[in-house]
């Protein structure tokens, strides 16, 4: 038994031009899904913190639903159940940023609860002294302040969210790991191409790391 | 002699009349009533919890009470936070200087202090920047005005709070123990800078252990015990003669050092 296995570079860098083609999809998903979870984790995120209480329930049923649910279940939940619901197919592309957004979401909602209620009470009671109106003071004194320490936890939460995007590979989006499935169909060289498809998502995630890191530095400025 | 009797019939600036709060079970003013003449320094005193933040709290809407009433400069605030538009109204005339200074990190300390004149009174930029540097100048802190507060010692940063209060022009100013925070060698800037807005005739209520300011700023000083003002007079009277046995006592333990 031959048991030299050859790593195959040529292969490895012939799979590439196929792969690439996933990326603007685990791109569109994940940036997409982000995008709108961020809205509603500013949304649900303040909801969950409101005093009044038939506003929090309904935050808090949100929050837990979606952060206690894996994300697959969400996503096949949606491409295959809401049809259903609806009489009519779901967008493989919409289902998935849709599931992204569901599901960063929720966390991103305790990303804001935490970084508004981070905020110390002097700075709201100051603002309210000098005459600001309750949204005033939000928007000019607790939230910028609240942005700033959200950025590391966000990017955490960009980072899970571009590597679940790969999940959803099983309802045939041309992502980058269906790319790589579809192509090792044809040519065999599991090896190869997953090591590529890993190193096209470590390429994203890190992007992503130095980016946010030069945003933290920035927002370092004037702490 | 006491300044009380030149505001003796101009009309009170702030009134507060059978003032009552709770913090759940515990009852933190009890019957509070004082009245306060525009240009008239009041200091109060009294034991740490007795309610003397509590207090100044109120007048401006930091904190609700449940029985009572409170009236600012002709607005009226409601027990339970039913104020309305008065509170806004309220805050916009009244400024606050806190123990912790409670400046905003995230903007210059030139922004600190135009923020509010430009988003509640509509100042133009200009204006709320020219304002500002006066006053800045005033406290003596004008070339540190592109910095951020942490860049700024714990003296300076309480002026620029004092700048940014008196940027709205307010015409009651409330200090709650605004040197408590600071190293010894700062508190006396601070005090200099409050001096000098009590000679220009400000509305103020102070809350501080400072006894030797408080006897010379104050036109009366209020000593509160457990939620009731116990007893109130001219500085010289209270700190000399006090009539109550609690005043006595409190005296007796904050001087003797
Ligand atoms: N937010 C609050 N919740 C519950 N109790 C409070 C709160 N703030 C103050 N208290 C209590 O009310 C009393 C008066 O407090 P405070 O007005 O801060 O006193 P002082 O300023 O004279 O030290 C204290 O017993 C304090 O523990
Ligand atoms: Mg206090």
């Amino acid at each position: 038994m031959d048991v030299t296995f050859q790593f195959d570079w040529e292969a490895a860098f012939a799979s590439i031009p196929f792969l690439l083609k996933g990326i603007p999809y685990t791109l569109l998903i994940s940036f997409g899904g982000l995008a709108i979870g961020f809205l509603i984790g500013i949304l649900f995120g303040l909801l969950r913190i409101s005093p009044l209480v038939w506003l929090r329930v309904p935050a808090i049923a949100y929050i837990e639903i979606f952060r206690g649910t894996p994300v697959l279940v969400q996503v096949l939940f949606i491409f295959y159940g809401l049809p259903q619901l609806l009489g009519g197919p779901i967008n493989a592309l919409v289902a998935g940023i849709a599931a992204i957004a569901v599901n960063s979401g929720a966390y991103i909602s305790e990303i804001v609860r935490g970084g508004v209620q981070s905020i110390e009470r002097g700075q709201r009671e100051a603002s309210l002294s000098l005459g600001l109106s309750r949204v005033q003071s939000f928007r000019y004194i607790i939230w910028p302040q609240a942005f700033r320490r959200m950025i590391p936890p966000l990017g955490n939460q960009g980072i899970i969210s571009i590597k679940d995007t790969s999940l959803f590979s099983v309802i045939g989006v041309g992502e980058l790991v269906r790319q790589g499935q579809v192509y090792i169909a044809t040519t065999f060289n599991a090896l190869e191409v997953y090591l590529m498809v890993a190193l096209l998502y470590l390429a994203i995630t890190l992007s992503l790391s130095f980016a946010l890191r030069l945003l933290e530095r920035k927002g370092l400025v004037g702490q | 002699m006491s300044r009380d009797d030149t505001h003796a019939d101009a009309v009170p600036i702030v009134r507060l009349d059978r003032v009552n709060k709770h913090f759940g079970q515990l009852h933190v003013l009890k019957d509070i009533v004082i009245e306060i003449q525009p240009g008239e320094v009041v200091v109060v005193i009294g034991a740490s919890g007795s309610g003397k933040s509590t207090l100044i709290r109120c007048i401006n809407g930091l904190e609700e009470f449940q029985a009572g009433h409170i009236e600012v400069d002709g607005n009226e605030l409601l027990p339970d936070g039913k104020s309305g538009r008065a509170l806004q109204r309220i805050r916009t005339e009244v400024g606050m200087v806190f123990q912790q200074f409670n400046l905003f990190p995230h903007l210059s300390v030139l922004d600190n202090v135009t923020l509010a004149p430009m988003k509640v009174r509509g100042w133009s930029r200009a204006d709320a920047t020219e304002t500002a540097y006066r006053l800045l100048e005033r406290v003596g802190i004008a070339d540190q005005a592109d910095k951020y507060p942490s860049q700024l010692s714990g003296g300076q940063q309480q002026r620029v709070a004092l700048a940014r209060a008196l940027a709205m022009e307010p015409r009651l100013m409330l200090f709650d123990e605004p040197t408590s925070a600071l190293d010894p060698e700062m508190i006396g800037e601070v005090l200099d800078a409050m001096r000098e807005l009590a000679r220009e005739g400000m509305t103020m209520v102070i809350v501080t252990h400072e006894m030797g300011f408080a006897r010379e700023v104050a036109d009366r000083v209020v000593f509160i015990d457990r939620g009731e003002i116990v007893e109130q007079a001219a500085p010289d009277t209270l700190f000399d003669s006090p009539q109550h046995e609690r005043t006595q006592s409190f005296l007796s333990r904050v001087l003797k050092h």
